[in-house]
């Protein structure tokens, strides 16, 4: 993907992330995340049934690398199975630390590998997806 | 006048607006640590031999200049801790949480940072007291009338900064202090703000009770002052047990020794305090009154040239001082502070500790220049053109 249709993908999701909103449905498990380095807060809401991620909501302000990396994360991940979801996450977390990782399962959320190296970005591409890990990991 | 071949970092080509968050160093602060751990890197107050004593009486100079440049009475009045954070800490857990009872109420407002309003509410939960915000005006400063307004019998103490880390407004503090005197209430100021940036004298302010950093100041990291009145710090009975602060045989024998060295257990920061003399004779060098004049000019100057650019809200602009906060239309405050970044210039985006106000105000996160005196117009007329930009959001995406 060229540097332009990259930002561009950024910029959309940025402006209009997918599922923003709470549902305060108890069907839902929620969790708060923060940076601690910078002032990015979400409060994330996922679905469970049957081993499948069925919804993720979220709310919060951060910054646009954050909150369009959450998006893009929400997209991919509904859907899955819980063990499918928490592939992709430990994929996506050994990108932006430089290990080996399987592309494939990856796409778009590729986009985020150089950014995250920018010392100023490097926690946000991270924060709402371990939000999500978190959550599926006690669940 | 220039100041800026006083600091090496200054040659990098870096735009500093973080003042607010720690000052830059004068050369002359480095090198004076340099020459401690080089040239006499021995304990203070410990030894009988030329380079310690040269150590004790580099320290007790700085304390003689803290002393002066604040103009208390006495240098048993100047403590030295690790930070604006533990110099407030130590007069709230060591003197308030001893002298406070159930129902005593403690007045702060909604612009103060974190480390009054985290103790305070600590000793609302221990103690029972109540933390009461004075109402401010609605560009934020500070309401004197208000503070008069919320005065009763069980008022005992105020506890605001000088100058706050948001909005940048200087409270009188000598007639905050004269009204809470008549009422019998304690003052406590923060002034990590305002030290440096403005003439301090707590003999003629009379407050109780003043904590600052020396990072804040030109001094390097690590130190701060309490300052408190003689006889309150004598209530300090016990903070840290340890070397300097008493001697002891047994339990029943603790000697605790005398103001300042009892509040100072343990090996002091000693290359930070020897630091932070040069900070003083350096800012002393400069002047005060030169240092307010000119950071009050700058921010005017940034004010005009930012009131041209139809993207930015600025929610300070009429209050004097060093700080301005400001938002660029449609793009996070977090995002405009990287893409500066991306143009060397340094500014703080976030609530700056101040959860309270920013939940407060529509203002929630935003971005802060704070100036210093070595800061120029051509620094800020820097700052103006890269934000003059129909794509900030688009560039703070490399
Ligand atoms: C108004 C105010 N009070 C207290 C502090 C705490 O200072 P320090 O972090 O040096 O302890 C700061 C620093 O940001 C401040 O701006």
């Amino acid at each position: 993907m060229n540097e332009d249709l990259k930002r561009e993908l950024i910029i959309e999701n940025y402006n209009n992330p997918v599922n923003k909103g709470l549902t305060n449905d108890k069907d839902y498990i929620s969790i708060e995340k923060s940076n601690p380095s910078c002032i990015d807060h979400f409060k994330i809401e996922i679905k469970l049934k049957d081993n499948i991620v069925e919804d993720i909501r979220f709310d919060g302000e951060a910054c646009a690398i954050s909150t369009s990396a959450l998006s893009i994360s929400i997209s991919k991940l509904i859907g899955k199975t819980k063990e499918e979801a928490l592939n992709i996450i430990d994929n996506y977390n050994k990108m932006i630390l430089n290990e080996e990782y399987d592309s494939k399962v990856l796409e778009e959320l590729e986009i985020y590998k150089d950014i995250s190296k920018q010392p100023a970005r490097a926690k946000c591409a991270t924060i709402g997806i371990n939000g999500i890990k978190d959550l599926l990991e006690k669940n | 006048m220039d100041y800026r071949n006083d600091f090496k970092f200054l040659k990098q080509g870096i735009i500093y607006f973080d003042n607010a968050a720690t000052t830059l160093k004068p050369d002359k602060v480095i090198e004076k640590m340099d020459d401690y751990y080089y040239n006499y890197p021995s304990n203070a107050h410990r030894g009988d031999y030329n380079i310690s004593i040269k150590a004790s009486t580099e320290f007790e100079n700085t304390r003689s200049l803290v002393k002066k440049f604040i103009n208390a009475k006495k240098t048993e009045e100047i403590i030295f801790t690790s930070g604006a954070t533990d110099s407030i800490n130590m007069a709230i857990y060591g003197y308030f949480l001893n002298n406070l009872k159930k129902d005593d109420e403690v007045l702060i407002t909604k612009s103060e940072h974190a480390s009054i309003v985290i103790p305070w509410f600590d000793l609302e939960n221990k103690l029972g007291i109540k933390v009461r915000y004075i109402d401010l005006n609605d560009d934020y400063t500070f309401n004197i009338e208000n503070f008069k307004t919320m005065i009763n019998p069980n008022t005992k103490v105020i506890s605001i900064a000088e100058i706050t880390n948001v909005i940048g407004d200087k409270r009188d503090i000598k007639e905050i202090t004269k009204i809470a005197h008549e009422n019998n209430i304690k003052v406590l100021v923060d002034a990590s703000q305002s030290i440096g940036h403005v003439k301090i004298d707590v003999t003629d302010t009379d407050v109780d009770f003043l904590a600052f950093s020396a990072h804040k100041m030109l001094g390097p990291t690590g130190v701060g002052v309490l300052y408190g009145k003689e006889e309150l710090l004598n209530e300090i009975s016990y903070r840290k047990g340890g070397g300097t602060s008493i001697s002891f045989e047994n339990p029943s024998e603790i000697i605790y020794k005398d103001l300042p060295y009892k509040l100072e257990a343990g090996t002091q920061n000693i290359a930070g305090v020897i630091g932070l003399s040069e900070a003083i004779k350096f800012l002393n060098e400069v002047g005060l009154d030169y240092i307010e004049d000119y950071t009050n000019n700058l921010k005017e100057y940034l004010v005009s040239k930012l009131e041209n650019n139809k993207n930015i809200t600025m929610y300070n602009p009429d209050v004097e001082g060093s700080i301005l906060i400001f938002n660029v239309k449609n793009v996070f405050a977090q995002d405009t502070a990287i893409y500066l970044n991306n143009h060397n210039i340094c500014v703080r985006a976030g609530d700056h500790c101040d959860k309270k106000l920013h939940d407060e105000t529509n203002m929630k996160n935003t971005v802060r220049i704070s100036l210093y005196f070595y800061n120029t117009k051509e620094e800020i007329d820097k700052l103006v053109d890269a934000l003059n930009n129909d794509n900030i959001l688009e560039e703070s995406i490399l």
